[in-house]
């Protein structure tokens, strides 16, 4: 084993990797030196190769994945591939990176893994648990674990193998800002007094600020660009990176967009006295809602996760039956929105999910435009018309023909949007649109929902964002426990 | 998929939940083993009989039991009535009589017999596995039956995805409701729609399968030559104490079925 928190250098040269079946080189041309015990952040926009120069760190690029690669990687003086051992490494999705039902086993896994000796393993686990300020019990179930902590749980599972160099593949992407909160606090505390070199890529750079000491900045195809502290890489580069989407923290980017209201209108949904128990649970997911929205305003719900505000737009947008109360959209047939047939549904209410791929289901981008409006018995030339302003207007209309899982996450997340707009409904229902989204998406995001909104259309937007939030609400509800509370904010 | 989607609340420290998950999933085989070979009221009465009375050492309420187990009971009665109509054993006294649905004393004896046996064969395997904890169970497979680590352990994260993927099953169809899809009266157009569900699960699957892979190679999963455990699932006197009460158990009951002549091979 190696000796315990000794940081270890990392050196890259000429480093370049295109996967098989890629025209374009993930990365190219990188050439990065960083010292034992120094603290990166990897910035740049999205498809300037982080993602794959972590793994190489990591020696995590399995070289049969490569259609061509060139340079070299090295942790420690030897090539990355050799040193795993000595990298520990932390991905987005905290669900995917548990292996055992039981927190301390699954910290364990890693030194069964390297073969230390039984009796040694579980006061090192203790030891790493209490690094990372685990405070459940050794044998808490991982599954009944917020997300939060068990990305928290995920880097004792790293630093219990004791790694010279960390490398963290945005942590905290798939997490509410109390759960981001949580990891970074985990991280730092368990950073502090020990020489592990970090190596960070984290989208949500305002939050990790504080954990690191140097910016490198990375191009798509053009390797290194920029490289030094924080202030001065940001200072220089501040503009330019956010306009290439990368979220630059604050004093050096740009400001809050300021809160726009919208016109008003008739109230379109009316939601009484909803409530919610999912089956096998004995909680209600939701009890005794009541929700109504006007033309012309976005609504914002928040609350933290697991409160029920996903529940509360499911049942808002249709697609879920409540046990008690019902939904009812002004105009329509004279039913509950739940009871609606999915193709009259479609028409007014039009519903974006947090995870894009999963309102996907045609091959290209353009006809993801067409089958609402099929659906909704709109004429074809006439849908065939606002698919392509669509298309135009979201910066789409270059890949209108490409298979829509093959698309970038921002371009996933666009065309989400597109395609629910496609049937021009009047009720737009979002759960976490900006999530994971970079800077640029964002912005563009906000835009098109403040035009939305500007032109009649109401808005019932579930999220964590709060500069999202305070950008477009014109009124707040705030859910806790299944129990929301509408707050309509006086704004002149 | 109700059987293992969620683990039912038992009482770990009952005295036959504590046994070592090897011996559970042994004693449980041999009786069904044994209940393969023959079609008797006798045999399958007697371990079914026996194996109800151990429901409380297994820490399983019956409540929950009942509620876990209600596909395998109407499996049981289907069998029954199954065999009942299909049998060509029509002797005794007529009991029902529709065109051609006869149900005579003998032919539902035999029916009946037919479920008691599917119940009694299932049922031993239902407690084991319902009491057993995924990972004791791929630590004992790797210790005491020489199953390779990477099998045992790869499997069993791939299943805890399992309840990841039954959600995300169900917020499929709410995405195709909202895209308008659905609701239609047509069933090949249903099915279209069911395919391009299921192929979208897959998509979600194989990335989530990808990414797992890697983080458990991060932890140096593929790499590790001398892996050590942290768990040392023992085998000991009560293990196989268990053992050799359903050897014992299956043994009476065979034995039983030969001295009263019900005894009747399926392959004779």
């Amino acid at each position: 084993m190696t000796v315990p928190d000794r940081g270890a250098a990392v050196r890259v040269r000429g480093f370049g990797w295109r996967y098989a079946g890629r025209k374009a080189w993930a990365c190219r041309g990188v050439d990065l030196d960083i010292a034992a015990g120094e603290r990166v952040l990897l910035v740049g926009p999205s498809g300037a190769g982080k993602s794959t120069v972590l793994r190489a760190v990591a020696g995590l690029l399995d070289p049969e994945t490569a259609a061509e690669q060139e340079g070299s990687v090295e942790v420690g003086g030897v090539p990355a591939a050799a040193a795993r051992d000595r990298v520990g490494m932390l991905l987005q999705d905290p669900e995917a990176s548990l292996v055992m039902s039981r927190s301390s086993d699954d910290v364990a896994f890693g030194l069964e893994n390297a073969g230390v000796p039984a009796e040694e393993i579980w006061p090192r686990v203790d030891e790493a648990l209490a690094r990372v300020g685990f405070r459940h019990g050794r044998h808490r179930p991982t599954a009944a674990l917020s997300g939060g902590e068990q990305q928290r749980l995920a880097l004792a599972g790293a630093l219990v193998r004791r790694p010279s160099v960390l490398v963290l593949d945005e942590p905290t992407a798939n997490l509410d800002p109390a759960g981001t909160a949580t990891v970074l606090s985990a991280v730092e505390s368990a950073l502090t007094g020990a020489g592990t070199t970090l190596l960070l890529v984290e989208h949500r750079v305002d939050a990790a600020a504080g954990l690191i000491d140097r910016v490198v900045v990375l191009e798509p195809g053009g390797g290194v660009v920029d490289d030094g502290p924080p202030a001065e890489v940001f200072g220089r580069r501040g503009a330019a990176l956010a306009a290439a989407g990368v979220w630059v923290p604050t004093p050096w980017g740009p400001a809050a967009p300021p809160f726009r209201p919208g016109p008003g209108g008739d109230v379109v949904l009316t939601a009484r006295d909803l409530s919610l128990t999912y089956p096998r649970t004995r909680r209600p997911a939701l009890s005794s809602a009541s929700l109504s929205v006007r033309r012309g305003t976005a609504v914002a719900v928040t609350g933290p996760n697991g409160s029920g505000k996903s529940t509360l737009a499911m049942l808002a947008a249709g697609l879920l039956p409540p046990d008690t109360g019902s939904v009812r959209l002004s105009g329509g047939p004279d039913r509950p929105l739940h009871r609606w047939r999915p193709r009259d549904l479609c028409r007014r209410v039009g519903t974006v999910f947090q995870d894009p791929e999963h309102q996907f289901v045609t091959r290209t981008a353009r006809d993801e435009l067409l089958v609402g409006p099929h659906r909704a018995g709109i004429p074809a030339d006439a849908a065939a018309r606002r698919a392509d302003e669509l298309l135009d207007r979201l910066r789409l209309t270059r890949l209108a023909g490409a298979n829509p899982f093959t698309l970038s996450g921002g371009e996933k997340r666009r065309l989400s949007v597109a395609a629910v707009l496609a049937t021009a409904p009047d009720l737009l229902v979002m759960d976490e649109p900006t999530f994971g989204q970079d800077a640029r998406t964002w912005a563009e995001l906000l835009e098109l929902c403040v035009g939305l909104r500007a032109g009649g259309t109401a808005i019932v937007a579930v999220t964590h964002d709060e500069a999202f939030a305070s950008a477009l609400a014109d009124e707040r509800v705030t859910v806790s426990g299944g129990v929301p509370a509408t707050a309509a904010e006086v704004r002149s | 998929m109700t059987l293992l989607q969620t683990h039912l609340s038992t009482d770990p420290g009952a005295p036959l939940a504590r046994r070592n998950p090897v011996a559970k999933l042994a004693a449980a085989l041999i009786p069904s083993v044994v209940l393969l070979v023959s079609v008797d009221p006798v045999s399958s009465g007697l371990l079914l009989t026996a194996w109800l009375i151990s429901v409380p050492s297994w820490g399983v309420g019956w409540p929950g039991l009942v509620r876990r187990l209600w596909p395998l009971g109407l499996a049981v009665v289907m069998v029954t009535l199954g065999n009942a109509v299909f049998t060509a054993r029509k002797g005794g006294a007529t009991m029902l009589e529709a065109g051609p649905l006869l149900i005579t004393t003998e032919s539902l004896a035999t029916g009946a017999t037919a479920g008691l046996r599917v119940a009694a064969i299932a049922l031993p395997g239902v407690l084991a596995v319902l009491t057993i904890d995924p990972v004791d169970l791929a630590d004992s497979l790797v210790r005491h039956l020489r199953v390779p680590a990477r099998f045992a352990y790869g499997s069993l994260a791939a299943f805890r995805l399992a309840p990841l993927l039954a959600a995300e099953w169900e917020v499929l169809g709410r995405a195709r409701r909202a895209r308008g899809l659905g609701g239609d009266r047509n069933p090949l157009r249903a099915l279209a729609v069911l395919g391009g569900r299921l192929f979208a699960l897959l998509v979600g699957a194989v990335r989530r399968g990808t990414h797992l892979a890697v983080a458990m190679d991060a932890r140096g999963f593929a790499a590790s030559a001398h892996r050590t455990s942290a768990r040392r699932p023992e085998f000991g006197r009560a293990d196989a104490a268990l053992l050799a009460a359903s050897a014992l158990l299956t043994a009476v009951a065979v034995t039983a079925a030969l001295a009263t002549g019900a005894w009747s091979p399926v392959l004779s």
